[in-house]
């Protein structure tokens, strides 16, 4: 465990000591600001018109702003988490520090689950950044606050889930290019996989739809925290992981 | 402290450790010597538990790679060819990284990274960032990274390359200093950084080990013996090298003749007497006696560089690469 937060700790320190960490959260801050902004508008504007016209129930603010921001957020995360898994292995392979790591008394596990939760603390970070923005919801509305933390939980759940396969691609090779793109078109993949449940109602679209990433943060978006979906992400999660470990060790018996 | 037992490491295509044995005591420096690609760092890297062996056993303080391999890292300082520095980090920064992956307790980290940084004497840049450090200082604290946890056995992959001569004198009697407390092996194609350092000498090439020796002992074991150079000229301007070679070869005590230069219808040889014996008479008789002109006959020391040679290369492109590197 403490080699664990040692390694977590020099990830963080490389995140910020490099501009990948300071551009990560400007894309993000700058991109959920000007949807949030919009979003905002759209329902002053909308329920403004309402109060007009009169007619039609109260409307929630978590229904028509917080639940769509938040999966938005998700959707911004799925080009953001290649940017910052692509260095995590392949630029220790790089340099030759891996060396270092792997001749150090620690066990493969804990390097991989330091850098792994070095990587997540970056994004819940990012993802901190649009808690400025639903703050002043709560400043000025009154949304229930209980859909709003499961909603996050759930984008950390995603976020893990998809850095747990960032980090598995960047052991793969030296070039953080090559391992960043090929992450960012696996998260796409797993993005578009919900598309299939859409045009057809057949065995095979339901489990590729089951496969996506984005069809199981429904649940998470309007407040419901569904051991399903926790455990489709923890446990992608830590076959993730798993599989990264393999890797390290064949690394080993190739290089 | 180090017992190696016929280690192999065979990669997809290539072997390139094959069947190496040797043991080093507590407190030795020994110099691991090779050609590039000998399988210098295959080795190390095998001690260090990077990479695990194909067959054979390899184990430090009585802990194999494979079965114990903490156990084996903790005892270890390695310095890879390249140090492992991790650019945006600051020396001191970087040296408790290290310190703290290494196993050191947070209470003892400061006072052990004041120690090593003292003794590698990069206390100058302590606060600066690796990535504006030189060469030199670089190749330090990678050093200091490597003895920082003060462990039993240290393993270091060529730690003078790329240095100016005086880093590689500072370097030099760091390790000298470090030898006693500390069991080294340090890896290197040059061969006076062997016979400045080392006690002991492992030579291996194409993955084979050649030699394991003191240092003394090996140059002793050819300096009975003599090599002579002999430049022949013959009178019509012409003569037939290998009816030279065959007449300097006939001369009582010699053990091997290697034609080294040919130019202007001279010829410039390099004769080895058998442990021993002295030629030089007998090569100047043979080949007056043969009615060639003796330009010049004087005796060549052998070197650490030419027993190496002679060990590592068999074959006939040796004289080439010999004179090669004598011309650098």
């Amino acid at each position: 465990m403490k080699n664990v937060l040692l390694i977590c700790r020099k990830e963080l320190r490389s995140y910020f000591a490099s501009p990948i960490a300071y551009a990560v959260m400007a894309i993000f801050g700058l991109i959920f600001g000007w949807v949030f902004f919009n979003a905002s508008r759209d329902f002053v504007r909308f329920t403004l018109l309402q109060s007009q016209e009169g007619g039609g129930g109260p409307v929630s603010v978590n229904d028509s702003i917080i639940r769509p921001l938040l999966g938005f957020a998700g959707t911004i995360g799925l080009f953001l988490i290649p940017m910052i898994t692509m260095r995590v292995f392949a630029e220790e392979k790089r340099t030759g520090t891996i060396e270092l790591l792997l001749t150090s008394p620690v066990k493969d596990a804990e390097i991989i689950i330091g850098k792994w939760l070095g990587a997540l603390m970056l994004y819940g970070g990012v993802l901190l950044m649009s808690i400025l923005n639903i703050a002043l919801l709560f400043a000025w509305g009154k949304p229930d606050l209980k859909p709003v933390l499961v909603g996050y939980l759930g984008l950390l759940l995603q976020g893990g889930c998809l850095l747990a396969i960032g980090t598995l691609i960047s052991t793969m090779t030296k070039n953080q290019i090559i391992a960043g793109i090929a992450t960012f078109f696996i998260c796409l993949l797993l993005w578009l996989l919900s598309w299939f449940t859409a045009f057809d109602n057949t065995l095979t679209s339901q489990v590729l739809g089951y496969l996506s990433i984005v069809t199981h943060f429904e649940n998470f978006g309007k407040g419901v925290l569904s051991t399903k979906d926790v455990l489709f992400y923890l446990s992608l999660t830590f076959l993730s992981l798993f599989l990264t470990a393999r890797s390290l060790e064949s690394l080993r018996w190739r290089a | 402290m180090i017992k190696v037992e016929g280690l192999t490491k065979r990669y997809a295509r290539t072997v390139a450790v094959d069947n190496i044995s040797f043991e080093v005591a507590k407190g030795q420096i020994v110099g691991f010597l090779g050609p590039n690609g000998a399988g210098k760092t295959t080795t190390m890297r095998v001690l260090t538990c990077f990479l695990p062996p194909t067959a054979g056993a390899a184990s430090v303080a009585g802990f194999d790679v494979l079965e114990h391999p903490i156990e084996v890292k903790r005892r270890i300082g390695y310095l890879p060819e390249t140090p492992p520095l991790y650019p945006e980090m600051e020396v001191t920064e970087y040296l408790r990284f290290v310190g703290r992956l290494k196993g050191i307790p947070s209470a003892d980290i400061g006072r052990r990274v004041d120690e090593v940084t003292g003794r590698c004497a990069i206390g100058d840049v302590r606060n600066k960032l690796i990535s504006k450090l030189s060469k030199g200082y670089r190749q330090r604290v990678g050093l200091a990274q490597a003895i920082i946890h003060n462990p039993d056995v240290l393993i270091l992959d060529e730690p003078t390359s790329g240095l100016d001569p005086k880093q590689i004198i500072e370097i030099r009697e760091l390790l000298r200093s470090l030898a006693g407390e500390h069991t080294i092996i340090l890896s290197t194609h040059i061969l006076s950084e062997v016979e400045h350092t080392c006690d002991h000498v492992i030579i291996i090439n194409q993955g084979k080990l050649v030699a394991i020796d003191t240092v003394a002992n090996l140059t002793n074991r050819l300096r009975g013996a003599e090599a002579v150079q002999v430049e022949v000229e013959a009178a019509d301007g012409h003569p037939d090298p290998t009816q030279v070679q065959q007449c300097l070869e006939q001369a009582p005590g010699v053990s091997r003749v290697i034609l080294k230069d040919s130019k202007d219808g001279r010829l410039r040889f390099e004769v080895e007497s058998l442990k021993g014996s002295r030629i030089r008479a007998e090569l100047a008789r043979a080949v007056v006696k043969a009615g060639w002109g003796l330009n010049e006959l004087h005796a060549v020391g052998l070197s650490l560089e030419d027993i190496f040679l002679q060990l590592t290369a068999a074959e006939k492109g040796a004289a080439a690469t010999k004179q090669g590197e004598k011309t650098q």
